[in-house]
Order: structure tokens, then sequence, then C-alpha cells
């Protein structure tokens, strides 16, 4: 595991500028990003509910997230009497922030094939296409969404008002529900990369397409992060922290003005660099074929339409899917996605030492796979015996919501 | 090293200051934020020791997840906004006393056992050896040899634990 | 200032000019924006009615649960990170070992199950 080359020789002004230069790039990249994904966002649910969308602000409706910025500023900002008001300021930055740090450890691009260790050339200095690559890259990916918990919670607290405070609590319950299932399913990753740094992940990933974790893993913690992420964007089908009907607006119901755009350009953000961070990890970055010139541009080239991808499947879910009761939010994150992640990972940990051990191959992989099944029907079976024994539906828990309900 | 020495005395002047702040703040959320700060620069002094893998697991463990704890308790039962009059009570010298007494026999034990030692310094160490030393890899060798028997015993600690939580806030 | 430190100064300056952002925009807003302030507009939003009782409604207890729940698992996620980074070193006898210390946690979820605290109804 090495570190960037920028920094392995001594520290000057060029790598200094350098550094400054790159965090000013990613900074743009993200900005820019945001204004593009809110206008696309709208373009294609527009779209697919047969509208027009956005269509007067410049061309194609380009602008109408800059004209809507512009607005939210010259708008009177409104602060409840009973706000809790250093706190209620506090909170936009708590969202925002973590927002734009979880990009840093983003790869976007860089040739990772035939002995390239990802490494570009700016001003005589070879550099690797992302802001910071922290050697625990993944658990500062974890560290920086539970940071964005408080964001969200602290904005519902000090609003002293009942629909954030109700919008928070269960923003804060769901969010850190889903971040163990997150947490859980990118240790399979981890595992087979045998590194937490994203630039190694993605360099793990560079050969063929059967390196990608998305495969190698056998797409079970792609799922299972796929959805995590979701809920953990609040985006929906999950989007329970504010469904208007229940809660107005959820916890920036009290929000105004330029306050409130800081929670909409955080929320665009997060899909945004949570969509770069499942093709980071999942989809191996910027692998991909190069079919003529440069590779260099190749990189950049798959990484953008693999992130496109994501960012449409986001939208896609969103004008297609009705949201989720929040019991059946728990129950889709505590009883199914953290015992399959748990268990995937020790199938994954077994075949992996299955293979250096020279274990035969097909024999491991049905043996820890009836070993799994055999402890979930042994689970059930328990569960069943006991509620039959009690009588009655009192533990009548693997029967979801629905079918209760049905 | 110098760099190194400005941020630690930052890190630190602004842990001691949000330490004391978490006492004497009047409302209990306020005290909560307050020792995320504590948290926070302490988790920062990990990373300017290399320690990457406890600064993180400080944010994740502390931050993310005690310190929510504790806000979602408040705010589940008595977050009012403002100040609290019945926070203080009349103990406060007693307390004083024992928190000094407590500074007292740290110090004297962290003078004890490490005296003059010095940690190595960061400087011409390449990120290869510091992560082979001090890294994630290295942390998890020691769990899975020197400290396997309490790595084992965290994890029936850790159930006792769930069970008395859920025991206690059953509604039957 | 050593070479490992180096990554972090750049998260730093990222982070630092994040928050410059917003706290631009927040400036922008409090240059331009008009202020109107009247009795009407500083009362909470509760659909349009005056807000009843205080300013904090109590919830259930059950979304404690699920906080406590995240505390039992995220130290579990601590611990399997070192492990899953060292696993081929380890061999089957981390492999045994990590099942072990899962199996004991998964009791807690599976008590919390029977126990019907994960029910949400």
């Amino acid at each position: 595991m090495t570190g960037d080359p920028l920094f392995a020789d001594g520290f000057d002004w060029v790598v200094l500028a350098i550094l400054v230069a790159k965090a000013v790039i990613g900074f743009t990249i993200v900005v820019v990003g945001v204004i593009f994904m809110i206008w696309f966002e709208r373009k294609v649910v527009a779209d697919m509910q047969n509208r027009i969308g956005p269509n007067r602000a410049g061309r194609w409706g380009l602008g109408q997230t800059l004209a809507d910025g512009i607005k939210l500023i010259f708008k009177e900002d409104l602060k409840p009497d009973r706000a809790d008001k250093p706190v209620f300021r506090l909170a936009p930055y708590l969202s925002v922030v973590p927002a734009f740090l979880t990009f840093t450890i983003v790869p976007i691009g860089g040739v990772f094939t035939g002995g390239n260790d990802g490494g570009v050339e700016l001003f005589g200095r070879r550099t690797w296409m992302q802001v910071a690559d922290p050697p625990v890259g993944v658990l500062f990916l974890l560290a920086m969404s539970s940071i964005a918990v408080y964001g969200i919670m602290l904005a519902g607290w000090s609003s002293g008002s009942k629909y954030p405070l109700l919008g928070s609590v269960r923003a804060t319950a769901q969010m850190v529900s889903y971040e163990a299932a997150l947490g859980l399913s990118v240790v399979a990753v981890v595992l087979l990369s045998g590194s937490l740094s994203t630039h190694d992940i993605v360099a793990a990933q560079a050969g063929s397409i059967f390196d990608w974790n998305v495969i190698a893993t056998a797409a079970v913690p792609f799922v299972v992060f796929c959805v995590a992420a979701t809920a953990e964007l609040n985006r929906p089908p999950f989007d329970l922290v504010e469904a208007e009907q229940e809660l107005v607006g959820g916890f920036h119901t009290e929000y105004s003005s330029i306050r409130f755009g800081m929670f909409y350009l955080a929320e665009f953000m997060n899909t945004i660099t949570m969509s770069a961070i499942i093709v980071t990890l999942f989809l191996g970055g910027p692998a991909g074929p190069v079919l003529f010139g440069p590779p260099l541009i190749w990189g950049t080239l798959w990484f953008t339409l693999k992130l496109l991808v994501f960012l449409f499947i986001f939208v896609w879910l969103r004008a297609t899917l009705p949201r989720y009761r929040y019991d059946q939010l728990m129950d889709l994150g505590w009883k199914r996605l953290i015992p399959l992640s748990l268990g995937w990972l020790l199938v994954i940990g077994a075949i992996s030492i299955g293979r250096d051990a020279g274990w035969n191959r097909p024999l491991t992989l049905v043996g820890a796979f009836s070993l799994g099944v055999i402890s979930w029907a042994a689970l059930i079976g328990a569960m069943r015996v006991a509620k039959l024994r009690r009588g009655g539906d009192e533990f009548g828990e693997l029967s979801t919501a629905t079918e209760r309900v049905g | 090293m110098i760099a190194q020495n400005i941020a630690f005395a930052i890190l630190a002047l602004v842990a001691t200051l949000a330490a004391l702040r978490v006492v004497t703040t009047r409302n209990v959320v306020h005290a909560a934020l307050y020792l995320v700060v504590v948290l926070a620069s302490v988790g920062a002094l990990y990373v300017l020791l290399a320690a990457e893998f406890v600064a993180a697991v400080q944010i994740l463990i502390y931050i993310g997840a005690i310190v929510v704890l504790f806000l979602f308790g408040i705010m589940l039962t008595r977050a009012t906004i403002g100040v609290e009059s019945d926070l203080d009570n009349d103990q406060r010298w007693i307390a004083a006393i024992t928190g000094l007494f407590l500074l007292g026999v740290l110090t004297f034990v962290l003078v004890e056992s490490f005296g003059d030692d010095q940690l190595p310094g960061l400087a011409g160490v390449s990120r290869e050896e510091l992560t082979a030393q001090r890294g994630t890899g290295a942390v998890g060798d020691a769990i899975f040899s020197t400290y396997l028997v309490p790595f084992e015993v965290i994890s029936v600690l850790l159930l006792a634990a769930l069970v008395g939580a859920i025991v206690l806030a059953r509604r039957d | 200032m050593a070479e490992f430190l180096r990554a972090y100064l750049t998260v730093a300056v990222f982070a630092g000019a994040a928050g410059l952002l917003v706290a631009l925009l927040s400036t922008l807003g409090w240059a331009v924006r008009p202020s109107r302030p009247s009795r009407q507009k500083s009362i909470a939003y509760e659909s349009g009615v005056d807000p009843a009782g205080t300013d904090f409604g109590q919830s259930q207890v059950r979304y404690y649960i699920f906080a406590l729940l995240f505390v039992l698992f995220d130290v579990e996620a601590v611990y399997i990170f070192p492990w899953a980074l060292r696993l081929e070193g380890y061999g089957v006898f981390g492999l045994v070992e990590m099942g072990v210390f899962i199996v004991i946690l998964a009791l807690g979820l599976v008590y919390a199950w029977r126990k019907g605290v994960l029910r949400w109804v």
C-alpha cells in the first residue's frame, strides 16, 4: 500500500499549488454536478410523468437551478421564535460539509491497467486523480455519513416545532439503522481488496470485468449497499424523513431562504457522491476498455458514464416507487439486510480462504451455502416453534406487516 | 515536527475549552454538542499520531453512535429548548475536588509509566512503514494474536449490554 | 510535515472550502434579503393553526432501541474491518474466531427480534 506519490518527497510550493488545484477542481465538479443533477432529476421525472419540466430558464431549462438559487438568496429568512438559534444556524453546515468531504476519496479517473498506478503528471509531479487518499478510506466514508446524521437531527430539534422534531427523530433512527447495513456490506469489498483505501480498491478491480467487486462478491453486498445507500440518502422510496403528507417537510419545515437551499444542495450532493462511491467500490471506478486515443480520457469517461447510470436509477426510483412504511423500512433494515450481509461476509471469507488453501472450490461454495441455509432454517424453525408454543401472534415477527394485513 | 506541535496545541486548546463548556453550559443538548467537539478534537489528535484507525473508530463509535444515542435519549424525553434551571446541584465543590483528584491520579500514572519516553516521529517515515506499524492491519494482528480472548469476551459483553437494554426498554 | 499528514491536509483544505461556501452563501443572503419580521412569521408551523402545547412533542421510546442496536453493530463493524483486511493471513483460525463473534452478536439481534422490539406497530 503506497500513498499518493505527490506527497512522497518534500513539500514545496508546487505540491501546495497542486493540492489547492485539486481541491478547487473537486469542489467545482461537485458544485457543477449538483447544479446539473437538480436539473436532470426535474427533467427526467417530468418526462416520466408526461410533463415538460423546467423549460424557461436558459436552453432546455438548464439554468433553472441557478435561477432557483438566486431566488432563494433574495427570500426573507424566517426563524421560529422558539428555535435554538445557534444550533439552527449550525445545522446546514453539518449537512453540507460531510457531503463535500465524502467526494474527496473518490478517484475520478486514471489508468490502472498495464502496471500503471493510476497517477497523472501535473506540473512535472505525479499525483492521483482523487483529492485525498486516506489509508482508512472506507472508514472515512462511514465516519462522514455518521456526521451527516447530525445535520438532520439538529435541524429538526433546533426548530422548536413538532413536525421537524418528528421528522428528525425518524430520520436519525432510519439513518443509523441503514448505516449499520452500509458498513457491514462494504466489508466484503475490503476483504477481497485487502485494503481500506479507495485507490487500492479501484486498483484491485482494474483487470477484467470479473474483477469488479459487483461480480467478485456475487452481487449480494452490492444490492445491500445500494438499498442502504438509498435509505441513507433519504431518497425515495425511503424518504419518510420528509413525507409531505405526514410531516409537511420533515426536518426542514421551519427552514426558509438560502438556509433551506443548503439542505436541498446537500441532499443532491449526497446523491452524487454516493453514486460515485458505489461506482468506486463495486463497479471498478474508472475501469473500462480503451477504444482509441489516450487511455487517460477513457478512464474519466467510463467513470462519468457509470455515475450517470446510477444518477438516472436514483431518479427512476423516485418516479416509480411508492414510499415505504416505517415498519417495512425497519423490517427491511434489521431483519433482512443486516443478517444477510453478516452471513454473506462469512461465506465470502470461507470462499477466499478456501481458494488460498486450495480447497475444492465448488465443494466450498456448496458447503458454505448449505451451512447458511441450514442455520437460517434453524432460526426460522426455532421462532416458529416459539410462536406456536406461546400461541397467538405475539411473536409473529416473521410475517411482514403486509402479510398480516392481507 | 513544528507543524504537528502547532496542530497539537490548537486541538488541545479546542478540546479543553469545549470540555469546560460541556460542564458549564445550561442546556443539555448544547452540552452534548460540546462533547462532540471534544471527541472530534481527540480524534484529530489520533490522526496526528498516525493512529488513523483509532481516529476513525473515535468518530464512528463515539460521535456517530454514542453521542447520537445520548441526543436521541434527550430528544425523546426532555429536549426543551433554552436554559434549564435544574441542571446544577449543590455538590459542585465535591465534584470539583473529585475531578482534581482524578486529574492528579491520571497525571501521576502517565508520568510514572512513560516518563520521558518519546513517540517515534513521523518525519521521514514513509506511508508504507507507518501503515505496517500503526495501520488498521496492525490493529487486526494484535486483536487476533495477543488480545484474542478479550476480543471474544467483548462479544459476550456487548450481548449482555443489549439484553439488559432491551429488558429495561421493553413495554411489558 | 510528515508524508502521512499531508493527505489529511488536503481533506482539511477541502472541508474549509466547503464551510466557506456555506458561510459565503449565508452572508450573501443576509446582505441582500429583506427583513420584515412580524409576530405571525415567527410562530412555528403547524398546518396553519396556532401551535398547541409546548415546543416539543414526546416521541415513542422505541426509536431509542434502534439507536442502541446501532451502537452494538457499529462496535461489531469496527472489529470486523481489521479482520477483513488480514483474513488471508489468519486463515481458517480467523474465520472460525470471527464466526463465533458474529454468531454471539447475532444472538443479540435474534433476542431483540423475538422479544418483539424490532416490531413496529
